[in-house]
């Protein structure tokens, strides 16, 4: 497991750098006039221009100006130096701000998920073709077809502006209550698709073998269901989850946006929005870094919940 | 300072008719008593940055325009008063002498003198700080010497103190409306605390700047999150109603509608688009629409060699039924443009462009195929500022009205279509916007059409426009001035280097807890009217 676990942090060393070196590239043939760009349409002045292309090497085009770049911005990282937006401010600062507020959003919704999908999972799960069951079918293909784009407005509208239950916008430092909307648009999406896979595993599981043989053993029905039953239903749904972490804090671009949240995806979106290179890359490396540490996360949890599963 | 920033994203904005706007722009629905010890929320953009002379988005202007109070302000006829100033007189339009009021301090309590002011625009001006609003200060003597990467010179030559409240300021030309200028973002003093050594800005000083305005700051700039500010009780001019103002930072305006909506915000500077049709229903006398000075066009490239006939030009325009797109895609909250300067500034007549601004398909058609028009048009735009569907509109009518084949081409951004541009590749007819920097005909006509203009990007060049622009700057008055842009007008309306289409508006709204909210024409919350309702 050690082992496993070192080679696992190494790759993930190798795979760090790949993936800044091809998100940098990306942003490095998509940039037309990240000057202009930040200007709007105003126009820019001649000593404007001279002093941002001096200040972050705009003036170092093609191949060898790629690497120059590349490089440069890669020995600041490894000093822990992210580098400056291109309106003065550190990086570093940015996401320190940023982090806090969309970790707690996506930990919400997490716990939506959890909560709220793999319980009525193992339910809709244990009574097949009962009502409850085709009812949550309706109910999450409703949702998987709605797209965030339209709930996250809908359910701010209804829920913030019209009966005024929930605060319409979270702001920067938000409480609980007001991130829990928010949290709640999030992760239903991921609600529906971990109440699926828990029913799908679950509704299967049952009608396995050892559950055969747990029954005849004479186990109540209860310890059957949660140790036997759930058990070994939980894999698919937490590789899923484990992948969701990073999807929740990297797509919550449209929920932090309709709900005023300056976190990740707020600042990722503004980013892309003014060709603000740097801010970019340094979005997607922290995130390749929940990505990946999730995903270790995960293999580990392989382990836990099947003692069939050794690494080596 | 906002001007011209048409910034791709907020676009389509504004605006209904002129004739709304004198009776609206109160937005005097309110009733209830004021309350001079609550504060008022108002919704802006994340500031790119706090500086004066480095700050030229609505946004930041917005913050500064509470902590620091103008040399000149602008009257209902778009003229200039003193503020700041006791007087700004000049002889000849060259040499302006700037008086200042006493009794002015900073917030730190410094007084406020004549080298503020000469250290404030000594530091815009000087290449290497990188200042945005640098352009500003280029009438001003000595400006070309502190260009290029190591200037020959730290100071403009043609910035004197005279005593400690007055100060003289030379022209390198003269200008007529230089007093015009001066109500600007750009031209607001600094105090000496802003400086670590002399033309080095403290670091950090745009967390927390320090003004001699209304208000002063409550704490630091939060990012992205508030700007707070609170009321300054030695300001010596007109108080304001409220004790303090937080402005709270949005990046969708949906987000901000929302919050205006449920009383959680109170004043939302721009209706997002799509709330554009429900507004009037949602908010009833509280959504409110005013001048502003935007103007939207389409533009031609003169260079190329289809679009050179002047009458190819006007045959266009006269194909363009623009109150039916005004009407149809905008909601009425933009106004038909048929004139080169806005109704914000003085000296705007209704319908310069002439024959050519009439919509007349059959006039149009038979002057086209006269003049030997392009049987296909090209119309670029950039695709991120919503301006799909009136490209989309115009094509439609100009297909239908000039039997031409028309096609709107969508560039990413505003940068991408003016990199082109610029290049003199075929783009075609190109949209473009115009937000005033300062109110003055002079900068709705020199930046965009004179031979060198800074956004002159069509290739048009006419000596004689050139010539009534320079008349114009030297006119011993300002009357006689406006005389000579509206002459340098007519010439572009036989020219019609640009199709003119729509003036914009300010849609703004507010809650049920302000009244007295009114913007002026930099898209900025007038901060001492605004009042809380108790």
């Amino acid at each position: 497991m050690f082992r496993f676990i070192v080679r696992r942090l190494l790759q993930m060393v190798l795979a760090f750098f790949g993936t800044t070196l091809i998100v940098y590239a990306l942003m490095f043939a998509g940039q037309g006039d990240p000057i202009q760009a930040l200007a709007g349409e105003r126009p820019v002045t001649a000593a404007q221009r001279a002093y941002l292309t001096e200040k972050y090497h705009l003036d170092a085009t093609g191949i060898g100006g790629f690497f120059y770049r590349y490089f440069d911005y890669i020995s600041n990282l490894l000093r822990g130096d992210l580098g400056e937006s291109l309106t003065g401010r550190s990086i570093g600062d940015i996401l320190a701000a940023a982090w806090p507020v969309t970790i707690r959003l996506a930990l919400i919704a997490i716990a939506v998920a959890v909560i709220f999908g793999v319980t009525a999972g193992v339910l809709a799960g244990i009574r097949r073709a009962s009502i409850f069951d085709n009812a949550t079918l309706l109910l999450t293909l409703l949702v998987l077809g709605i797209p965030t784009i339209v709930l996250a407005p809908l359910a701010q509208y209804f829920l913030g502006v019209k009966w005024q239950v929930f605060p319409p916008t979270a702001g920067a430092d938000p409480d609980f209550f007001a991130l829990l909307l928010p949290g709640i648009v999030l992760g239903s999406l991921s609600l529906a698709t971990a109440l699926r896979l828990t029913r799908t595993s679950v509704a299967e599981n049952l009608r396995a073998d050892y559950v055969r043989t747990a029954r005849s053993k004479g186990l109540p029905n209860r310890r059957v269901v949660s140790v036997h039953v759930l058990r070994n239903s939980l894999i698919p749904v937490i590789t899923f989850l484990g992948v969701e972490v990073g999807n929740l804090m990297s797509g919550a671009i449209i929920t932090e946006g309709v709900f005023n949240i300056p976190g990740v995806g707020f600042n990722l979106f503004r980013g892309i929005r003014t060709e603000d290179g740097p801010l970019v890359v340094g979005i997607v490396s922290v995130l390749v870094v929940v990505y990946l540490v999730s995903n270790l996360v995960v293999d580990v949890l392989y382990a836990v919940l099947d003692p069939r599963i050794r690494y080596e | 300072m906002r001007v011209r920033r048409l910034a791709a994203w907020t676009a389509l904005p504004l605006a209904v008719t002129l004739g709304l706007v004198a009776c609206g722009s109160g937005g005097d629905g309110g009733s209830g008593e004021s309350d001079p010890n609550a504060a008022v929320r108002i919704e802006i953009a994340e500031p790119q940055h706090l500086v004066p002379t480095n700050t030229n988005e609505t946004s930041g202007s917005q913050v500064l325009a509470a902590l620091f109070s103008p040399l000149v302000d602008y009257d209902e006829a778009h003229k200039p008063y003193e503020v700041a100033a006791e007087s700004i007189t000049s002889e000849d339009n060259t040499t302006w002498t700037i008086k200042l009021k006493d009794g002015y301090t900073f917030h730190n309590g410094e007084k406020v003198t004549a080298d503020n002011y000469i250290d404030a625009w000594n530091y815009g001006a000087y290449a290497p700080n990188g200042q945005n609003s640098s352009y500003f200060f280029e009438k001003i003597a000595g400006y070309d010497d502190l260009q290029g990467e190591s200037p020959k010179a730290e100071t403009l030559s043609g910035l004197k103190q005279v005593d400690d409240l007055t100060f003289t300021v030379t022209l390198a030309q003269p200008y007529s409306e230089f007093k015009s200028m001066l109500g600007y973002t750009a031209f607001y003093p600094l105090p000496e605390a802003a400086f670590s050594a002399p033309g080095e800005l403290v670091e950090g000083y745009e967390q927390a700047p320090i003004g001699q305005g209304p208000f002063k700051m409550k704490g630091t700039w939060q990012h992205d999150a508030k700007v707070e500010v609170e009321r300054y009780d030695a300001f010596p001019g007109e108080q304001p109603k409220v004790a303090g103002v937080e402005f709270r930072i949005y990046q969708q305006l949906t987000a901000a509608y929302a919050d205006v909506l449920s009383d959680n915000l109170d004043v939302i500077k721009t209706i997002p688009t799509e709330n554009l049709s429900t507004a009037g229903t949602d908010l009833g006398d509280r959504f409110v629409q005013s001048p502003a000075s935007s103007l939207h066009f389409l533009a031609f490239p003169t260079f190329q060699e289809e679009f050179s006939n002047p009458d190819v030009r006007k045959a266009i325009s006269m194909a363009i039924d623009r109150e039916e797109i005004t009407r149809s895609i905008f909601k009425d909250s933009q106004q038909p443009a048929r004139a080169f300067v806005s109704p914000a500034v003085a000296g705007y007549r209704e319908n310069t462009v002439g024959a050519a601004g009439e919509f007349d398909p059959a006039k149009a058609k038979a002057l086209y195929q006269a003049a030997g028009g392009p049987s296909k048009i090209t119309l670029s735009y950039n695709g991120d500022g919503g301006h799909k569907d009136w490209i989309d509109a115009t094509c439609n009518q100009l297909k239908a009205n000039l039997g031409v084949d028309c096609v709107g081409s969508a560039e990413p951004k505003f940068a991408d279509l003016l990199t082109k541009v610029k290049a003199k590749q075929p783009v075609g007819l190109f949209r473009m916007g115009w937000i005033m920097d300062y109110p003055s005909m002079e900068n709705y006509l020199g930046p965009l059409y004179s031979t060198n203009g800074s956004s002159n990007y069509y290739g048009y060049s006419n000596p004689d426009f050139d010539r009534l622009l320079a008349e114009g700057a030297s006119a011993p008055s300002e009357e006689e001035a406006i005389k000579k842009y509206q002459e340098a007008e007519d010439l572009l309306a036989e020219d019609l280097p640009v199709v003119p289409l729509r003036f914009g508006q300010n849609n703004f709204g507010h809650s049920t807890k302000v009244k007295n909210v009114e913007m002026d024409l930099f898209d900025r919350v007038n901060l001492t009217k605004i009042e809380a309702i108790k």
